[in-house]
């Protein structure tokens, strides 16, 4: 199946538009994506025809609303082939979804002397929760090296791992230089040693195929907004039987069974993990954007991404005196650089000028700058809406750009 | 006697006024930021950074009589463009002149719009941080 681009763009209203004078290139799509116009549409469908507050009420817009948002959740389940919606628990991204685990999963299974690993890729929110549970229960974190290409060492990997280690926290894709890790046999080996894996599906859950029964995933976590959706939805998958002996996080409606002064029984999944009441609205808006994806050909998309990222990497190598940060085999379509003697941020601001969206500074990596002995790179992130026209005017607009800080 | 903290806003306007076009006055910033003198070294202390911009900012201040002068110097061009004429605006003033200026001359830029949110958080912080010194000069 091949994409056609424009007709595909047509469905994305914030790309037809002028930014500074210049027709608007959107390359920050690693931030957040942009998106196709069910998705607003069913948000203001929702608002305009449906809106109640779900699962207690008995009247018809209770009904559906409800029927709506559960819907989401059994889409959710097959878009990541989990084997039961009960063990979708939505959350407000992947951050909450991070904090669940290390709050309920680390508060009942770390002690004294438990090592949880992350990596040198990590994203803040995937080192911060970790860090905040080590620190309360005596636990140690310690970090899997990357090489200079930013890939990470298995090698060194093999050697962290022993018993003492409860959990392996690693992302799926790295958010700054688009490395994609390879968890399915990371997981193998820390299930060897019995411990449990958490993926932080951030910058995966849009580029890659995500299976997380062949995969053998333990816990995964996305953002809608980064798969065409709204913000301020977010998605834990876990095991059953790890979902089932975690305590609830959250105390609140929602997550109870029954509540007395004496006590309080817990609701079942996924309910015991959403006490209040949830963003309605947004989730039932990213079933359109589920829908979306679903409706094109995913490999296709992947396909068209790989060629931009392909083309644009080829094109960027051309300048001279810059250099790519982050050159794995493996990689989405994510471009880090830097450029000697400038500094990221003027030629974020420049390229603004062109009516180009990139993203520049540190990426809330600081521990992979710092590895990278670096203050920030410039980062274009590519979807498959973008063209290669696209990459041609960027990469003319960088030149201009350089020659005007030069 | 020196120009006063509003005639050297007025001038600034005048100068970018010349330019018609974006990039020319982008030039000019990108120009005033290569001329404005680096720091030394020592004076490039955590104490001096400025928090809230994107590239790191240095911000030092002292005292010449009742006159308070400024240096900075910033890793981005664009930002050290920025930083001399605030620079240019507020040094050499007083305490009291300083802490009073109403910095209007960002607003007539035609830049305003484009250093909103993060970036003129920098410069706000900036802007901030000088009043604070001449704050607390005078309370010496």
């Amino acid at each position: 199946m091949t994409l056609d681009i424009q007709k595909i763009r047509a469905d994305f209203p914030v790309l037809d538009q002028q930014v500074n004078g210049s027709p608007l290139i959107y390359f920050d799509n690693a931030a957040t994506t942009q998106k196709p116009k069910s998705v607003i549409d069913a948000l203001s469908h929702y608002y305009a025809s449906d809106n109640a507050n779900i699962h207690r009420g008995i009247h018809a817009l209770a009904e559906r609303a409800t029927t709506a948002f559960e819907l989401t959740r059994t889409k959710i389940k097959e878009f990541i082939n989990a084997p039961s919606s009960d063990q979708i628990i939505l959350t407000a991204g992947t951050t909450g979804s991070i904090n669940l685990v290390a709050q309920t999963f680390g508060r009942a299974n770390f002690s004294k002397g438990d090592k949880i690993l992350i990596s040198n890729l990590e994203h803040h929110s995937n080192i911060v929760p970790w860090q905040m549970i080590a620190e309360e229960k005596g636990a140690v974190i310690e970090v899997i090296p990357v090489d200079e290409r930013g890939v990470l060492d298995l090698e060194a990997y093999r050697n962290l791992l022993d018993t003492s280690v409860k959990l392996v926290a690693v992302n799926h894709v790295s958010n700054a230089i688009g490395t994609i890790n390879p968890i399915a046999e990371m997981i193998q080996l820390a299930h060897v040693h019995g411990a449990k894996v958490m993926i932080d599906g951030a910058q995966s859950i849009a580029h890659l195929d995500i299976d997380v029964q062949a995969l053998d995933i333990d816990f995964f976590a996305f953002s809608a907004h980064k798969l065409f959706g709204p913000t301020g939805v977010g998605v834990l998958y876990g095991k059953r039987e790890l979902l089932e002996s975690m305590p609830p996080y959250q105390g609140g409606g929602e997550m109870i069974k029954e509540v007395s002064f004496d006590g309080t029984t817990y609701n079942e999944l996924p309910y015991k993990f959403e006490a209040g009441t949830p963003n309605i609205a947004d989730v039932i808006a990213f079933s359109a954007a589920i829908d979306y994806v679903n409706a094109l050909s995913k490999e296709a998309l992947f396909t068209q991404e790989l060629a931009l990222l392909a083309y644009a990497t080829e094109q960027l190598s051309t300048i001279p005196g810059l250099r790519i940060i982050g050159t794995a085999p493996e990689k989405i379509a994510v471009i880090s650089f830097v450029m000697d003697g400038i500094h990221p941020q003027d030629l974020g601001v420049l390229l603004d000028k062109f009516g180009i969206a990139i993203r520049t500074g540190h990426h809330c990596v600081q521990p992979l700058m710092k590895r990278f002995e670096l203050p920030g790179t410039c980062r274009a992130s590519f979807a498959f809406y973008n063209t290669f026209e696209e990459i041609d005017l960027f990469v003319k607009a960088l030149r201009r750009s350089i020659n005007m800080l030069q | 006697m020196a120009q006063s903290i509003q005639e050297t806003q007025e001038e600034l306007i005048e100068e970018f006024g010349l330019f018609d076009d974006w990039a020319d006055k982008y030039e000019y910033l990108i120009d005033l930021g290569k001329k404005l003198p680096s720091l030394s070294d020592d004076l490039k202390t955590e104490e001096n950074v400025i928090k809230g911009c994107q590239s790191r900012v240095w911000l030092h201040a002292e005292k010449q009589g009742d006159q308070i002068v400024f240096e900075a110097d910033s890793e981005a061009v664009i930002v050290k463009g920025l930083i001399s004429m605030l620079i240019r605006v507020l040094s050499n003033h007083t305490a009291e002149e300083i802490m009073k200026a109403d910095l209007y001359f960002i607003d007539q830029f035609g830049m305003s719009q484009h250093l909103a949110q993060t970036r003129s958080n920098g410069l706000l912080s900036m802007v901030k941080q000088m009043k604070n010194y001449a704050l607390a000069f005078s309370a010496k």
